[in-house]
């Protein structure tokens, strides 16, 4: 996988800091995975309708991402969306039970896996139209230079939405106005069944931005530190007023584009070859055990926690009951 | 031989401007591309350049002057070496530059003047008693976005032309000057990608005003109003709003072809999550607009090129508000009833006026509102009258008319004495020349037609 943010590119701070960032990094990118899992799994019993988009793989983009982030930026992404809700600090179960539809869900059960929003996480979705949630986190960004807060927008999309006309004309408004924002392209090499080579001219995609002055880098985003290194650096660039900067992270979904995709586009062997070589989990587990960050006993500890969790989820997404008939009326439109 | 300079239309829909200043003196040379004088409309100032060599023999109209139309000889142009003295203004349609089409059996079918006389007053609001002024609905507008800009930091204007052109339709003039480019801000030519910006600042709680400098090319946005602004706040179980205002003309303009010239009303008025406004009277576009920009909702408000050079009494309290969702009663009759909105409202006055003088008492509803849709007041009418002509200027199938016939066949089946009549665009898109133009579009004729139809007269 190339890579630029190498792991050993990255600025390690004193070691407790780093190995209780790095132990919080370990929980947060298993939660996902194993939430990720049940969601499979719940799917497969028809407990989730739908379409069902799985962040398993990309993990360490979205918590190295968001580990750089300050309370009060704001976060929107597509409709693969479960893994960064979990990192936004949003609760599993109102996730889960959104999943399956259920009153206690986020959206009280009418958005579903795609559309999911926490005001009090700013947390601004959970878009189901691919490329349109770019200039809204542009808008975002807008919002936050007009009141001066000092806060930034992260705008998180695909290599498909890469090749949408109003990805680029974000691009160039953010440019142009110099707005605080960070574009986070997930670069999981297939947009639905069509690889990154079918459908752009060029596979590398962070220097988009360039003929429009906006700084790009390519990152290995199944190395959270490196995501998180090269986070941290986009995040001031954005916050000090130097206007929009694109991350590439370079990574890989293990399963299909939805629950319904058998993923005939790619060869087993290819999925293998990232989960053995380059999962980002197992590769920070071992990180952990090797510099004596963590023990054994710890990580199992913390596996044990998530499974839990996860469970706990789950449970109450079952048990939670449907919406109420009455609430397919509401929220269309606020009180004038 | 002398040529006449006559006054030029700077715009499709301009019937009249001001000679504001003479560049040029008489007996001065002139070589074509000279600009000669500078005339003002209400939308911009521009110059008048010489087409032919010669001298400014004769100044017809004096700087100054107000009112000057279209095609009225300005000044006389002689040749060179030509005695200047005998130079007289010939009349005008003997040299325009920009003939009328020459009178024909097909005469019938030219465009009308834009400028029609409004058939009444259209002025005090019902239960408003303060003070008003005359302004024309370009005026309205503006002072409706000025006034809620002082009112709230939060509001912005955002859109093509906006700012340092002051408005492509000159909506925003003034507005860059008295509130700066933090918040009257020029986009690039970028409709899906400034009206996605003007939804994530909406999400975050600022209250864009989002300007399109017409309804067609918002369909490049379409997307964003109907899947990111209108559809949030219900698939995130109300936690998020978009309190944005989408606004432009909207439908017909002149003679400017398919392209920009469609109603897209019935469009936007059939999603939910979406409040739609079509206004007409200076007033209802002042309180209208304001109160879409305090509304915590998508509000898309449909203005209309051809209304903005009207003028109206406008109530000039920056408390005037009119609540969206109810539809006004333009002119009481007790015979038939006529629902328009936008343009289409006046054509709709113009005909009651032909109707009464046979003794058909028309009422005249003014539906202001698309979403809500204020149904009661059209039933109610209905009920008193038996029948309903529904006109609008867009295209007849699944339009507002047709949600009209479906609502009196629920609500007024027992009262109609007559079918509903729909009084429509043609289902064509809509051509350039002068009289299929006219042809495809409502006229006053068109809608006395219906209204006899249904009146059984």
């Amino acid at each position: 996988m190339p890579s630029k943010g190498s792991a050993a590119a990255v600025k390690l701070a004193e070691p407790p800091v780093a190995a209780a960032t790095f132990k919080r990094f370990f929980e947060d990118m298993l939660l996902i995975r194993r939430f990720e899992e049940r969601a499979s799994q719940m799917y497969g019993m028809r407990l989730i309708g739908g379409f069902c988009h799985l962040y398993i793989g990309q993990e360490a983009v979205v918590v190295g991402m968001q580990a750089a982030l300050k309370d009060g930026d704001s976060i929107i992404t597509t409709y693969r969306d479960h893994g960064h809700m979990l990192a936004c600090g949003m609760d599993p179960k109102g996730v889960m039970a959104e999943l399956t539809g259920r009153r206690g869900g986020y959206s009280h059960g009418k958005g579903g896996s795609m559309h999911m929003f926490s005001r009090e996480k700013n947390f601004f979705g959970g878009h189901g139209i691919v490329g349109a949630s770019v200039p809204i986190g542009t808008g975002l960004a807008f919002a936050h230079r007009y009141r001066g807060d000092g806060f930034i927008a992260v705008s998180y999309f695909g290599d498909g939405a890469i090749n949408q006309g109003q990805v680029a004309e974000s691009f160039n408004m953010a440019s142009l106005w110099k707005l605080p924002v960070v574009y986070v392209i997930e670069n999981n090499r297939y947009g639905m069944g069509t690889s990154i080579s079918r459908a752009s001219a060029r596979t590398d995609l962070f220097h988009r931005g360039i003929g429009l002055g906006i700084p790009g880098e390519q990152v290995d985003g199944m190395d959270v530190a490196a995501v998180y290194d090269a986070a941290q650096s986009a995040a001031e660039h954005a916050r000090s007023g130097q206007g929009p900067i694109i991350l590439e992270m370079l990574t890989y979904r293990y399963r299909g584009h939805s629950m319904s995709d058998p993923a005939k586009y790619r060869t087993k062997e290819e999925v293998d070859k990232m989960r053995s070589e380059h999962d980002p989990i197992d590769h920070l587990r071992q990180r952990l055990l090797n510099a004596g960050m963590a023990g054994e006993a710890e990580l199992k500890d913390i596996e044990r926690r998530v499974r839990e969790t996860v469970a706990e989820a789950a449970q109450f997404a079952q048990d939670c009951p449907e919406p109420d008939p009455a609430e397919l009326w509401t929220d269309v439109l606020a009180e004038a | 031989m002398s040529t006449d300079v006559l006054m030029p239309a700077l715009s499709p829909t301009m019937t009249e401007g001001k000679l504001a200043r003479w560049l040029k003196a008489e007996g001065d040379h002139v070589q074509p591309g000279d600009a000669i004088a500078e005339i003002e409309t209400d939308k911009a100032t521009m110059e008048v350049e010489a087409i032919d060599e010669g001298i400014l023999a004769r100044i017809v109209i004096p700087e100054g002057t107000e009112h000057v139309a279209v095609n009225t000889p300005i000044a006389v142009i002689a040749a060179n070496g030509e005695d200047v003295s005998a130079a007289a203004p010939a009349a005008a349609t003997q040299h325009s530059p920009h003939p009328e089409p020459a009178p024909s059996p097909m005469a019938r079918d030219r465009a009308p003047p834009p400028a029609a006389p409004v058939p009444a007053p259209a002025g005090k609001q019902p239960g408003y008693t303060g003070a008003t002024a005359t302004i024309t609905v370009r005026e309205a507008l503006r002072d409706a976005i000025a006034e809620e800009m002082r009112r709230d930091d939060s509001v912005l204007l955002l859109g093509e032309e906006v700012a340092e052109y002051q408005g492509a339709y000159k909506v925003s003039q003034g507005l860059l000057q008295e509130f700066g480019p933090r918040r009257v801000i020029d986009t690039p030519i970028t409709e899906q990608g400034f009206a996605g910006v003007g939804v994530g600042a909406a999400f975050a709680g600022l209250k864009p005003i989002v300007e399109f400098m017409t309804f067609n090319f918002a369909m490049q946005a379409i997307d964003q109003i109907i899947n990111s602004a209108a559809k949030t706040r219900y698939m995130s179980g109300g936690q998020m709003g978009c309190p944005i205002v989408f606004r432009g003309p909207n439908g017909i303009a002149s003679r400017v072809a398919a392209q920009h010239s469609q109603c897209y009303a019935s469009w936007y008025a059939h999603c939910p999550g979406l409040k739609v406004v079509a206004p007409y009277t200076g007033a209802d576009h002042k309180g209208l607009l304001k109160a879409a920009i305090r509304d915590p909702n998508p509000v898309v408000f449909l203005e209309h090129e051809l209304v903005y050079g009207e003028s109206f009494e406008v109530p000039t309290d920056p408390e005037f508000i009119i609540p969206i969702g109810k539809a006004r009663v333009a002119r009481e009759g007790d015979r038939v009833t006529i629902t328009a909105f936008s343009r289409m409202v006046k054509l709709a006055l113009l005909a009651a006026e032909e109707l009464a003088k046979d003794g058909i008492a028309a009422e005249v509803i003014d539906l202001r509102s698309l979403r809500p849709f204020d149904a009661a007041t059209v039933a109610a009418s209905v009920k008193k009258t038996n029948r309903l002509v529904a006109v609008e200027e867009g295209w007849p199938f699944a339009g507002i008319g047709s949600e009209l016939a479906a609502v009196m066949m629920e609500e007024c089946f027992d009262w109609l004495d007559a079918p509903v009549k729909r009084v429509a665009g043609k289902d064509v898109p809509l051509p350039y020349a002068a009289n299929l133009e006219r042809l495809a579009v409502p006229q006053v004729e068109d809608i006395v037609a219906a209204a006899r139809e249904v009146a059984y007269r």
